[in-house]
């Protein structure tokens, strides 16, 4: 069982839940940021979405709240979270990820599809990705500029923790065109574009679907 | 009499007023009635004309008189469907009264128990390549709907942008909202049971947008903008968010008997309407309203158009059903009254009665047959082209030609999961079931409005529903924003009825009725008014494995012209509706049988502009000579006439769409192929790539 963390403000959770019931198969639920509990569930997507209005700084106010302790919790043992756009931005505030998302340079919200490289194809979100492998997925945000120090920078480098990479064009002005990354254990994936926005061709396109896969490869191997 | 202070009512309303109720109002009274009885509320000088439309259809489900319509879709599910405009809020504060706009069609959308899925813009904006308030506008109005739609999480799928100097101080921004319902669980705004319970739900009620409605009724003047601020509302969108989530989950319950959002008029409006519409009356408990400012005259709290509110009437012993969902959500709620058998509207006060009216008091206010002055048509000037590539490669340019990509790249598109055809396209596709999904299309050339305010008001209805036809959708219904100037003024009165009788004798032609509507009077700024501009917006349904797209395909294709080129160039082109519906007939079976695999209707900028966007759709060039067109017209006439009526589209299969096309009485010309990285319209030639610079670019480099 999937769970799909969702905050007032939330509003790609039941996207998510629906990529990942109707078109992966897969058992999935919604978690009401109020319902502590998370064990019992097998993987934790964090959704994208304005949790909060955006009060603050895009993700700030989430990462405050008491669930987020049992997330921290339920990531150190191990299990596979996921956190996309809005739902990286918490990732980051709370300190699960390294780094910041900060104001797109053209100041404005953009949405469209980009193309990515994928750097990572260990972590729980991308071992069924290839190396190189040139990615389509949207993105649909204000505030992605990736930005770390340059000593989490290297280090992000040094452990292959760059899991997506804007190819082409930055969209955001994204420190080291960083689109998404993972911690050192790989567990924990954020990335700002929208995976379960492309795994349809209907929609698009299907990239994003390998990202669920993997999740799904992650906790059948973890077994 | 003398005139009570801070009422807009004519001395003649004011009369009817005391008549009907048998004494003077108190202060009050006079406020809500001066509500209830503004052009924005009662619709009192358009209602009269509204009747010509056709209103009823096998698939309208909630017809024209609630706060948005619902027609079917299939055997579950209906589709909700309203448009608004929000003008003279966005000319004073662009960034909220652009926002509020949207807040408002979506509770009017949550209010019929439907899930909003898809909002639509259609913008007109004043002169930004001169005037840099226009500029400031336009900026901010796009400011304004990117942060509130994006935060609410409804995709905003697409709309319309023009520009004219005749909106340099009163641009027009109008917005559509499409909810999705099961067709049995349709909650109208009526209150039609005795004893069910009134409660106010959303933000504590404030000072803002207090008189926003009567603010809304009359002209706008330089220099007063200060004085009328508060009149504006403000936004919150995370708790517009928060009313869409838990009342999909309070809908869920049955508890709900009825529904109204607080829009204009707010309080006064939500209240008494919705007991109104149910043949009942109210008392309502005016100490149980949450405020957010403790110390309110009563006049205020009754005026106020504070955002984000919902009045929900309840099935007596279902509430605290109700209130635990709000609390899960933090909603705040106020259980403020109760439904009563007297048609009576009572509001009681620390104790004391303060308000005791006929609840029809409120509900129907007098109309009027304002006098009519017809305009002659305007002349029109032909510009002299001496450089046919030049001519072309500028007009991409142009605003009201050039991609809009700055500013829907500025709105989530793709939340939900259901957005098809994305915006860029004649219309948008967005998924209901794995099967179908319905269209939407807008239509409006308010300059050709201004040159002839009939035949502008027939090409918008005839345009918005081309639209939808050529991505592959059939018509099921239509919504109308009717902006118009200061009724009051016979001129401005005969351009809306003559507006009004082309929609009606083209919804009845073509068989459409309309479900909702918006009127929109007042739009002049310093006695001037603004361009006609009766904006159509057309729902349709469409199957998800025969939709359409513009863009060239294949290098080899046939382009074929369908329908006929008349000298219409700069001119409000003439519409037939009896031609479009032949036309509109023949394209969908093309896209049915899959004989075409590109189509686009052509609007402005004629069919040179029509094939570049095709062109840049696809990322193809195309070999063509327009010179070779049958119709014995001058090339500038064959590039750039706007006639309506016409279609380009691509085949590998000449002679089927020939032959199809002859079959229905109508002309198919093949203009050449697709192919190579020019563009070659046979009388000049451009490079795809420049070409594609300048339309991809044009708006961006005006706002820089």
């Amino acid at each position: 069982m999937i769970g799909v963390l969702q905050f007032p403000g939330s509003n790609c959770d039941l996207d998510v839940i629906h990529a990942l019931k109707d078109v992966l198969k897969t058992d999935a639920r919604l978690v009401f940021f109020k319902e502590q509990e998370l064990s019992g569930l097998d993987g934790l997507v964090i959704p994208g979405g304005f949790s909060y209005g955006d009060h603050l700084r895009a993700g700030a106010v989430a990462a405050k709240m008491p669930v987020l302790d049992n997330v921290k919790k339920f990531a150190d043992e191990g299990n596979p979270v996921l956190g996309i756009c809005n739902g990286f931005q918490i990732l980051c505030e709370s300190g699960l990820l390294p780094g910041a998302l900060t104001k797109n340079t053209s100041l404005k919200f953009i949405c469209k599809w980009v193309e990515m490289e994928v750097g990572n194809t260990t972590s729980a979100f991308t071992r069924r990705y290839k190396k190189g492998e040139i990615i389509r997925m949207p993105i649909a945000h204000g505030e992605g500029r990736y930005f770390c120090d340059e000593k989490t920078l290297k280090e992000l480098k040094a452990n292959g923790q760059i899991c997506f990479r804007y190819r082409g064009e930055n969209p955001n002005g994204a420190l080291d065109n960083i689109a998404g990354i993972c911690n050192k254990e790989g567990n924990v994936v954020g990335l700002m574009p929208h995976p379960e926005r492309c795994s349809e061709k209907l929609l698009g396109g299907e990239d994003g679907k390998k990202m669920f896969e993997s999740m799904l490869e992650f906790i059948k191997n973890r077994k | 009499m003398k005139r009570p202070p801070h009422v807009s009512l004519t001395d003649e309303e004011l009369e009817i007023a005391r008549k009907r109720l048998g004494r003077e109002p108190n202060g009050v009274e006079w406020a809500m009635l001066d509500v209830m009885w503004s052009e924005h509320c009662s619709y009192k000088s358009s209602r009269p004309l509204l009747k010509m439309f056709p209103t009823q259809g096998k698939d309208i489900l909630l017809p024209v008189g609630d706060d948005c319509g619902v027609v079917r879709f299939d055997d579950k599910w209906a589709i909700a469907i309203g448009m608004e405009s929000h003008n003279h809020p966005s000319a004073i504060e662009p960034v909220a009264g652009a926002a509020t706009g949207i807040g408002g069609i979506v509770r009017d959308i949550i209010s019929k128990g439907a899930k909003p899925i898809a909002c639509l813009d259609p913008l007109r904006l004043g002169d930004i390549k001169k005037d840099e308030r226009s500029k400031y506008l336009f900026e901010n109005i796009v400011k304004g709907i990117s942060s509130y739609g994006n935060c609410i999480g409804v995709p905003t799928v697409g709309g319309q942008a023009e520009f004219s100097s005749t909106f340099n101080k009163n641009p027009l921004v109008n917005v559509v909202c499409v909810g999705l319902v099961e067709a049995d669980k349709i909650i109208k705004g009526s209150a039609p049971v005795a004893g069910d319970t009134m409660m106010l739900i959303g933000s504590k009620t404030g000072r803002d947008g207090i008189h926003g409605v009567t603010f809304a009724s009359e002209e706008l003047t330089t220099g007063k903008e200060e004085e009328v601020r508060p009149a504006v509302q403000i936004e919150d969108p995370l708790s517009e968010k928060l009313l869409i989530d838990s009342f999909m989950e309070i809908y869920q319950t049955g508890a709900v008997r009825g529904c109204k959002d607080l829009g204009g008029g707010g309080f006064t409006c939500a209240t008494s309407e919705i007991v109104y519409k149910g043949g009942k009356g109210a008392i309502i408990d005016m100490d149980k309203i949450h405020l957010r400012e403790p110390d309110m005259a009563e006049w205020e709290i009754v005026l106020s158009e504070t955002q984000e509110r919902m009045m929900l009437v309840v099935k007596k012993g279902q509430e605290d059903e109700v209130e635990k969902i709000l609390d899960k959500w933090d909603v705040p709620y106020a259980r403020i009254g109760v439904v009563t058998e007297e048609p009576r509207y009572i509001i009681k006060h620390s104790g004391k009665v303060i308000v005791d009216m006929p609840v029809d008091m409120l509900g129907e206010a007098p109309t009027f047959n304002r006098p009519v002055e017809p305009i002659p048509k305007a002349k029109i000037v032909k510009p002299k082209i001496s450089d046919l590539k030049k001519y072309f490669l500028d007009l991409l340019k142009e605003p009201n030609i050039a991609c809009k990509k700055w500013i829907y790249q500025q709105y989530d598109n793709e939340v939900q999961d259901r957005t098809v055809i994305k915006p860029g396209q004649d219309g948008s596709v967005t998924r209901i079931t794995d099967k179908a999904g319905i269209a939407l299309g807008t239509g409006c050339n308010s300059a050709h409005c201004g040159i002839d305010a009939y035949e502008g008001a027939k090409e918008a209805l005839a345009e918005a529903l081309r639209n939808i036809v050529a991505v592959g959708a059939r018509p099921i219904t239509l919504v109308d924003c009717l902006n118009f100037g200061n009724p009051e003024k016979p001129q401005a009165m005969w351009q809306f009825k003559t507006a009004v009788e082309a929609l009606a004798e083209g919804m009845k032609a073509l068989d459409i009725p309309v479900v909702s509507g918006n009127v929109s009077f007042y739009n002049e700024s310093d006695g001037k008014a603004i361009d006609p501009s009766p904006v159509v917006t057309v729902l349709g349904k469409v199957e998800l494995d025969k939709i359409m797209t513009m863009g060239l395909k294949d290098s080899g294709d046939s382009i074929i012209l369908i329908g006929e080129t008349t000298p219409e160039f700069c001119d409000a082109p003439k519409v037939d509706f009896a031609l479009e519906k032949k036309t509109n007939a023949l394209i969908l079976d093309l896209i049915e049988n899959k004989k075409i695999n590109a189509c686009h209707d052509l609007s402005k900028g004629g069919l040179a502009v029509g094939l570049a966007k095709m062109a840049f759709n696809g990322g193809k060039g195309f070999d063509v000579d327009v010179s070779k067109l049958e119709e014995k017209i001058d090339n500038n006439e064959k590039l750039f006439s706007e006639s309506n009526a016409r279609y380009v589209v691509t085949t590998r299969d000449v002679n089927s769409v020939v032959e199809a096309a002859k079959k229905a009485g109508l002309k198919a010309q093949v203009l050449g192929k697709v192919g190579g990285d020019t563009l070659n319209y046979g009388v000049f030639s451009a490079s795809l790539k420049d070409a594609k610079r300048n339309w991809g670019n044009g708006l961006e480099e005006l706002l820089i």
